[in-house]
């Protein structure tokens, strides 16, 4: 094939959002997706929502949510550990984002039930991610990008602070290409379990991937290898603790349950090993995809009662329910004297319930209990009983590309000339840990068109 | 009543994991509704395939369509409770089993009111009428369309009351069915959640032709109905029997409901042709292509009756025209035809459980 200007490697949201962007300034551009068609578009496939900067209303968002409000809460959930200057850069980018996602196509819904909190600062697809990846796609097509499926990127060519060669197989075949410019936006390593193992230890082995089984981070091992600019460490993963019954990949969000605060969580022992009512649960989600890797077979097992069992979101996988605790031990395969010991322990432990309230912090708490359950503290007494085990979900990984203001890789102490990189595979220059809902989709969003506007003002300058 | 619990199973299955994800919550009726239980019943699946109207939106949004292994295609196990719906409650049940997917007894019918129509034509001719009138009197008209009429609205009747009760819907409420028609108006579901319209003909795309055609047909039909209606207050009322002039009022009406009807009906299986029939119930496809062809039939004849009355293949075209009118009467309750009324009754449900 004769080269494109410019080889964008990825489909999911960032990759899409700078090919638009390139093509849209007249350059030739070509998409390697290694996914087939049904599975394009990566994580990006699974999301719901972005979150935006806005002064006054705006699309489905509600209010205003100001640059400094962002920025706060950013800094609260990675501890600090945030580049600044990069970090407002894509939060005051957000606010032209949302137009310029309707004029491609995408569709906003008001919040979904059981989201309302998120109306003023998430603006959620209609239909989700995958829609918004149609409507890309779509939008691209017609700008006459040219969108390789199954197409695997094995190889980027260095030549000192250029990439000159990019292998990629198809149907078995390898192809060759030298494109003018270059944006790599194939997300993280997290379906490469071996990695994840090599970084974690073996525990990985037991960990589940929420997303795509397509990022396996080729393309990120292998820069790094020639020495292109690296930013966080491999330990670091978003991860939550999901239902143990979700598939290895792309259980997506139907697997996340929503239960613990109401719950006790106990290991494969019977034994608990948490405050189950710290914070109310979307603030705690992420905590507990760490807490359960650490347990035995990094499995955990969620108990309630009938009382409970309205109280949240319904998830995809029916609970485990029994008439007695022995009864539930059994289905679970827990020992039933000692989840009966447990339960017990923690029932005498709860006081007055009388000011339980199911959506704030009630401060109905156990006494004398450790580890203490600080809020939601109902005794667990009323048959039938109800169980879900809990597994680690991986979301996303952090290690990544260090990038500048421009999107562009560096090599040692200077920029490789035609080298972009957008999305996942470079939010680790932004967030140093901890993640903020609806963030992933702004990075995207912003760099990809970043490094599709710099990728063709290259292309079309050479 | 006896639906199949294999398609009850998998609608339920779907939803479920639906209502674990709420991507598609902007889309259409449906998942307000779906998302306000946690447990379906027989009875609210039915409603919920009744407040489908198979625009494929959620299918090609849903990151869990095959080959992943939720394997989810609402629009599919909708499209199933809802024929099945259809054929379990329409009254007599076994027109409603033999007709619906069957597109060559629809074929048949026709032709068998056809036939009905020509005899009635030779033994009931009458010596002194006027235009048409001279081919079947007034009177055999009367005679033959009457309970051709009114039956199936008894048929209908009795279905809605199944309906009704088998969703465990609360009392009738006039202000419930009036926002109901309010919506079916103009069809508001059919534009999608974002007025792009609907995902049929092809993928992803979202078009407005699906909508565009159901307009077109729906008020084809309206404007001959009320070509009819007219002429039969004209002849009672005002004495004033056909055949009427070409600027009469009902002959504007059945004209431009007629060439509505035909374009709309051509343009229907041309689009229905180009869907994904996986996406719908894939059984009932012949009988819904039949049954569009027969209404497109019915809107043609009457506009060749129209253009041919003044010569001698009229008693042909009438005889044909009034036997496809006839079938299509006869058949309402047991076709695709059926769907307008299901779905009215399920928006009325639906507005009268928001209350
Ligand atoms: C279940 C789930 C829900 C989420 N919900 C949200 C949300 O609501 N809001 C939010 O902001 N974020 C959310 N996230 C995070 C979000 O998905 C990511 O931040 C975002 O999608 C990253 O976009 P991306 O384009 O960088 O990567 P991806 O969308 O993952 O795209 C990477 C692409 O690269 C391709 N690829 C990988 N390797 C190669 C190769 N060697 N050659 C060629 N192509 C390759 C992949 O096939 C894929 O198309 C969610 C994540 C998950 C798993
Ligand atoms: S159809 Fe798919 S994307 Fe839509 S709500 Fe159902 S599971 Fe979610
Ligand atoms: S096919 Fe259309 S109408 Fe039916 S459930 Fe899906 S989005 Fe709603």
């Amino acid at each position: 094939m004769t080269s494109p200007d410019i080889a964008i490697i990825g489909g999911g949201n960032a990759a899409l959002c700078a090919a638009i962007t390139a093509a849209e300034a007249g350059a030739r551009v070509l998409i390697l997706e290694t996914a087939p068609k049904s599975y394009r578009g990566g994580n990006s496939r699974h999301t719901r929502n972005f979150r935006c900067m806005h002064h006054g209303p705006l699309g489905p968002l509600v209010d205003s949510y100001t640059e400094e409000e962002y920025l706060a809460d950013l800094m609260k959930v990675t501890g600090g550990k945030t580049d600044e200057g990069l970090a407002r850069l894509a939060i005051r980018t957000s606010e032209e984002c949302l137009p310029w996602m309707e004029e491609h196509g995408v569709r906003f819904q008001p919040s979904l039930s059981g989201t309302l909190s998120l109306a003023r600062t998430n603006a959620f697809f209609l239909g989700g991610g995958k829609s918004l990846v149609n409507a890309y796609y779509r939008t691209a097509e017609k700008l006459g990008v040219q969108v390789e499926y199954e197409a695997a990127v094995t190889h980027l060519e260095l030549d000192e602070d250029r990439v000159t060669r990019i292998d990629y197989t198809q149907n078995g075949q390898t192809h060759t290409i030298a494109p003018k410019s270059v944006v790599v936006a194939s997300g993280g390593f997290q379906a490469d379990t071996d990695w994840l193992a090599r970084a974690w230890g073996p525990a990985a082995k037991n960990f589940l991937i929420r997303g795509t089984p397509y990022n396996r981070g080729v393309v990120l091992a292998d820069l790094l290898d020639q020495g292109i600019e690296q930013v966080g460490d491999p330990t670091q993963c978003h991860a939550v603790a999901i239902d143990g019954r979700a598939p290895k990949f792309d259980g997506g969000i139907v697997t996340r349950l929503d239960c613990v605060p109401f719950s006790i969580v106990v290991n494969k022992d019977a034994q608990r090993f948490y405050d189950e009512g710290e914070d109310v649960w979307p603030k705690r989600y992420a905590i507990w995809g760490r807490l359960v890797a650490a347990q035995p077979d990094q499995v955990g097992y969620v108990i309630i009662d009938a009382k409970s069992l309205e109280l949240f979101m319904p998830s995809v996988f029916p609970p485990i329910k029994a008439d007695t605790l022995e009864e539930l031990a059994d289905k679970m395969g827990l020992p039933a004297d000692a989840l009966v010991q447990t339960v017990s322990e923690f029932n005498d432990a709860c006081g007055d319930t009388s000011n339980f309230h199911p959506t704030e912090l009630d401060g109905v708490t156990t006494t004398g209990l450790t580890p203490a359950k600080t809020n939601w503290a109902r005794p667990i007494t009323e048959p039938p009983f109800y169980g879900y085990s809990l597994r680690t979900g991986v979301t996303f990984t952090y290690l990544g590309l260090k990038v500048d203001e421009h999107a562009q890789c560096s090599i040692g102490n200077r920029p490789v000339t035609n080298l972009w990189a957008a999305g996942e595979t470079m939010a680790g220059s932004i967030l140093g840990q901890g993640y903020l809902a609806g963030f992933g989709m702004t990075i995207g969003t912003v760099f990809g068109r970043i490094a599709g506007k710099e990728a063709a003002a290259h292309a079309n300058a050479n | 009543m006896q639906m199949q619990t294999d398609f009850l199973e998998e609608a339920r299955r779907q939803a479920e994991i639906c209502n674990a994800c709420r991507y598609c919550e902007g889309y259409c009726s449906v998942f307000p509704a779906l998302h306000a239980e946690r447990a379906f019943s027989d009875g609210d699946l039915t409603q919920l395939a009744n407040l489908c109207h198979n625009c494929r939106g959620c299918y090609y949004a849903c990151q869990y369509t095959a080959p992943h292994e939720f394997d989810l295609n609402l629009p599919q196990a909708l499209a199933n409770v809802r024929q099945d719906s259809w054929e379990e409650l329409a009254f007599p049940r076994a027109a409603g089993k033999a007709f619906q997917k069957n597109g060559v007894l629809i074929a048949i019918a026709a032709v068998i009111g056809f036939a009905l129509l020509f005899w009635a034509a030779r033994a009931l001719s009458s010596a002194g009428g006027e235009g048409f009138y001279a081919v079947l009197s007034h009177n055999a008209m009367v005679a033959i369309f009457l309970p051709a009429f009114l039956f199936p609205l008894f048929s209908i009747a009795v279905s809605l009351r199944r309906y009704w009760r088998h969703i465990g819907a609360g009392p009738f409420r006039p202000a419930h069915l009036f926002e109901a028609f309010r919506q079916a108006a103009n069809m508001k579901d059919l534009k999608g959640g974002h007025g792009d319209g609907c995902n049929f003909e092809d993928e992803d795309r979202f078009t407005h032709a699906r909508r565009a055609v159901h307009q077109a047909i729906m008020y084809g039909f309206l404007l001959c109905f009320a070509s009819t209606s007219v002429a039969t207050v004209m002849h009672y009322v005002f004495d004033m029997p056909a055949p009427y002039g070409l600027l009469s009022l009902p002959k504007l009406l059945g004209v431009s409901g007629g060439l509505l009807l035909v374009v709309g009906c051509i343009e229907m299986i041309r689009l229905k042709l180009r869907s994904d029939r996986s996406l719908g119930a894939t059984a009932a496809f012949g009988g819904e292509v039949a049954f569009v062809g027969l209404l497109g039939f019915v809107g043609f004849s009457g506009l060749a009756l129209y253009a041919l009355g003044q010569t001698t293949v009229m008693p042909t075209l009438l005889a044909i025209h009034l036997g496809a009118v006839l079938a299509f009467f006869l058949l309402t309750p047991f076709t695709k035809m059926a769907h307008g009324f299901y779905r009215l009754t399920a928006l009325t449900a639906e507005a009268g459980r928001k209350g």
